[in-house]
């Protein structure tokens, strides 16, 4: 079928939306409620665009094109309308851009500068809400909330968690948790998804630079930084460099300028968790079960499984997070080892994560004191180079610090949806055959789709695998698992749709083929990478030989798994 | 003893899906007189609705109030012929008054407050209701008067 937009005839697609037409051309019409892949809810009406044969104001995220449909998306009434429609929402909205931690990247204050709004025209009564601090992870400011509904969207019909709705009516209409209950009483897994869709600033993480800024100007303190894998192929956006660049060695020197003593890639410890989990998985297999094996390194995916289906907790693998093992490691081994007293060591993990920061404090994850100190998100810690004036550009790359610089490519991939489940297996595949994969890559449990799934024969064995992301997925996943629909041995879940590399602690995303740059980057770095094996990692080696012992030892236990138990939350 | 309660009502809708949350809640509101959170939980459970939801859709509507009533309970009409006859006036003295919102209980257990659409007395304009009595023609000084005379039949029924 064929419509005009702006006066130029194209092909349109039978039920597709006119924003959907309009994008696929190139134009750009601005929206605050519109979500990619869901359906849509036309609440704030802000795409409006003119039906030129009957002049009349279409919402264009939710209207179907039509044959022979003649549509501007810019004139001067459409415009108009959306110029009107952005200040009446500012007339309830607080002044203070100057101190939001939207600031920047508030998609209101963007538009509200585009449309060319330059005084208050609306005065509206504003609702006085106090501030939801309760979670380690998210802080809400309904306040600054213009009710566009995507963090219920994303909550309820991305995750299936529905920590938060709607409530009350008109206008005193709010988000909120049941019984407006804080955040740490619902059902919220921290995973920042929708931290990721809001367009104000009422919704953001919980920021810990300060903690960071005040140890590293302690000279008592020895202040070790870890970087999880997904973070040096995301950073780079945050300073207008191609997106899925990988900037680790820049990002290293960045560190060191910072004033951090040590810097170590978290995907160091992912090998550590794969040689773990690895063993853990061939003991299950020679001993057949609790099958399937479910991952554990995604702390959303852990608190979900722990409210939601409590039955299923042994089916998890004991191992912690990467970032959990490197803490341990970093405050029970290395500071001892290196003649460090462990309370003079502050440990600062860099996640493309804000339930990390939840990880972090649970209590379990510490010998007394914690063993992660502070958690900051890639956002958090582009805002800390801006801070100290680093311009990343021009920086000379550097090396990460022994013990533990070195790292396999594997240990890289846990960034993206399928990289555990890959790397795991290509180190179970050696500790049960002696021998090591011929083609690495397991192009099954690669690429962003909801649910991936292989079969796999070791040594005469044959192990079905799956990878879902998203907790929506997952839970539809476990369900069908519960319910006898579906069997495996072993099973990679991650808390955000594709993965880490779009965790809810990353660079806000203004195009989501981001994710796939993202992505192909980590599988580029597992293409050019000599080491591509937990077990042939030397430093991991070391680090067994001089304190571990070997995998699954009594003392690997102590010091890198883990207990879980049930939660009760308002669910 | 409450729970009780909500497993009968519960009992009247076997495998009830989310399109009878809002008579379940009516029900179970009508047994207790209110919505405790453990009966939320239990509809939730019931229903497979998450309890964000059942406490959206209960907000949304001035019938559902998650504290017990109060020993009088102040219905005021909002409606429309109130509403010309000066029903928010009266509404803000009467909030001022008691001290606590519509939907809400005072600490004491004494008053509540619920907002009506229409009692049905237009004639009387405006109108609010207590436990049941009506009053006409109200006007804001009255407020103060009306509630006194609760507070001195609390006192002396003891």
């Amino acid at each position: 079928m064929k419509i005009t937009l702006n006066g130029k005839t194209i092909e349109a697609r039978e039920g597709e939306t006119i924003l959907s037409a309009a994008r696929r051309m190139g134009l750009d019409i601005p929206t605050l409620c519109h979500m990619e892949g869901l359906p849509p809810t036309g609440t704030c009406r802000v795409c409006v665009v003119e039906d030129r044969k009957t002049g009349r104001l279409i919402p264009s995220c939710s209207f179907p094109v039509s044959d022979g449909m003649d549509i501007a998306t810019h004139s001067n009434q459409a415009v108009a309308a959306r110029k009107t429609i952005i200040e009446l929402l500012l007339a309830s909205h607080p002044d203070d851009c100057l101190y939001c931690p939207g600031n920047g990247t508030c998609v209101l204050q963007r538009y509200a500068q585009e449309l060319g709004v330059r005084q208050r025209s609306y005065s509206g009564a504003r609702n006085r809400i106090n501030l939801d601090v309760s979670s380690p992870s998210i802080i809400r400011d309904p306040e600054k909330c213009i009710l566009c509904g995507r963090c219920v969207r994303v909550c309820s019909e991305v995750q299936g968690v529905s920590a938060i709705d709607f409530t009350g009516r008109g206008s005193t209409a709010q988000i909120g948790c049941a019984f407006n209950e804080g955040l740490n009483v619902s059902s919220c897994v921290n995973c920042g998804q929708c931290v990721m869709v809001c367009p104000t600033g009422a919704l953001t993480e919980r920021r810990d630079v300060d903690r960071v800024l005040k140890a590293l100007d302690d000279p008592a303190m020895t202040v070790v930084v870890q970087h999880a894998p997904a973070v040096s192929v995301t950073l780079a956006e945050e300073f207008g460099i191609k997106p899925g660049s990988d900037i680790v060695d820049r990002m290293n020197a960045a560190f060191r300028r910072m004033g951090f003593d040590k810097v170590f890639p978290t995907s160091f410890s992912a090998d550590l968790t794969v040689m773990e989990e690895a063993h853990e998985l061939v003991q299950r297999v020679r001993k057949g079960g609790p099958f399937p094996m479910f991952t554990s390194c995604s702390p959303g995916w852990i608190k979900y499984l722990e409210e939601f289906y409590p039955q299923m907790l042994g089916n998890a693998s004991t191992c912690k997070s990467p970032q959990q093992m490197m803490g341990a490691v970093i405050k029970r081994l290395w500071a001892p080892a290196s003649g460090l007293d462990p309370k003079t060591v502050y440990s600062v993990s860099v996640m493309p994560c804000t339930a990390k920061k939840f990880e972090a404090s649970r209590p379990e994850m510490g010998d007394g004191a914690p063993d992660v100190d502070a958690v900051i998100t890639t956002r958090e810690l582009a805002e800390m180079i801006r801070m100290f004036g680093i311009d990343i550009s021009s920086l000379e790359g550097e090396a990460a610090d022994s013990p533990f610089g070195e790292r396999s490519s594997a240990g890289k991939l846990f960034g993206a949806s399928g990289g555990v489940m890959e790397a795991a297996a290509r180190t179970a595949y050696h500790m049960l055959t002696g021998e090591n994969l011929k083609d690495m890559r397991i192009e099954a449990v690669r690429g962003l789709e909801d649910v991936k799934e292989t079969t796999l024969t070791i040594a005469g064995i044959e192990l079905k695998l799956a990878v879902v992301s998203g907790l929506g997925n997952a839970g539809r996943l476990l369900r069908d698992i519960i319910e006898g629909r579906r069997t495996y041995h072993f099973v990679e879940v991650m808390t955000c749709p594709g993965g880490c590399i779009n965790g809810g602690g990353q660079p806000f995303l203004t195009d989501p083929e981001r994710v796939r740059a993202r992505m192909l980057s980590l599988y580029e770095i597992d293409r050019n990478a000599s080491l591509r094996v937990a077990h042939e990692n030397s430093s991991i080696a070391a680090l067994y030989r001089d304190h571990l012992g070997e995998p699954g030892s009594k003392k690997a236990h102590h010091i890198l798994h883990t207990t879980y138990s049930p939660r009760e939350v308002l669910k | 003893m409450g729970e009780c309660k909500v497993t009968t009502v519960l009992k009247r809708y076997p495998g009830a899906g989310r399109d009878k949350l809002i008579p379940i809640l009516q029900e179970v509101q009508e047994e207790e007189g209110y919505l405790q959170r453990e009966a939320v939980v239990m509809i939730g459970r019931h229903l497979g609705v998450p309890t964000s939801q059942i406490f959206g859709v209960a907000t949304f509507y001035n019938q559902f109030r998650f504290e017990p009533v109060g020993r009088f309970h102040v219905q005021i009409c909002r409606g429309t012929a109130c509403h010309v006859k000066g029903s928010a006036k009266l509404l803000e003295t009467l909030k001022r008054e008691v001290g606590v919102e519509p939907g809400r209980t005072t600490r004491d257990g004494l008053f509540s407050i619920e907002v009506v659409a229409c009692i049905g007395a237009c004639g009387l304009a405006p109108v609010i209701s207590i436990n049941g009595e009506f009053h006409a023609r109200v006007t804001p000084e009255e407020i103060p008067v009306l509630l006194d005379s609760c507070r001195k039949k609390a006192q002396e029924v003891g």
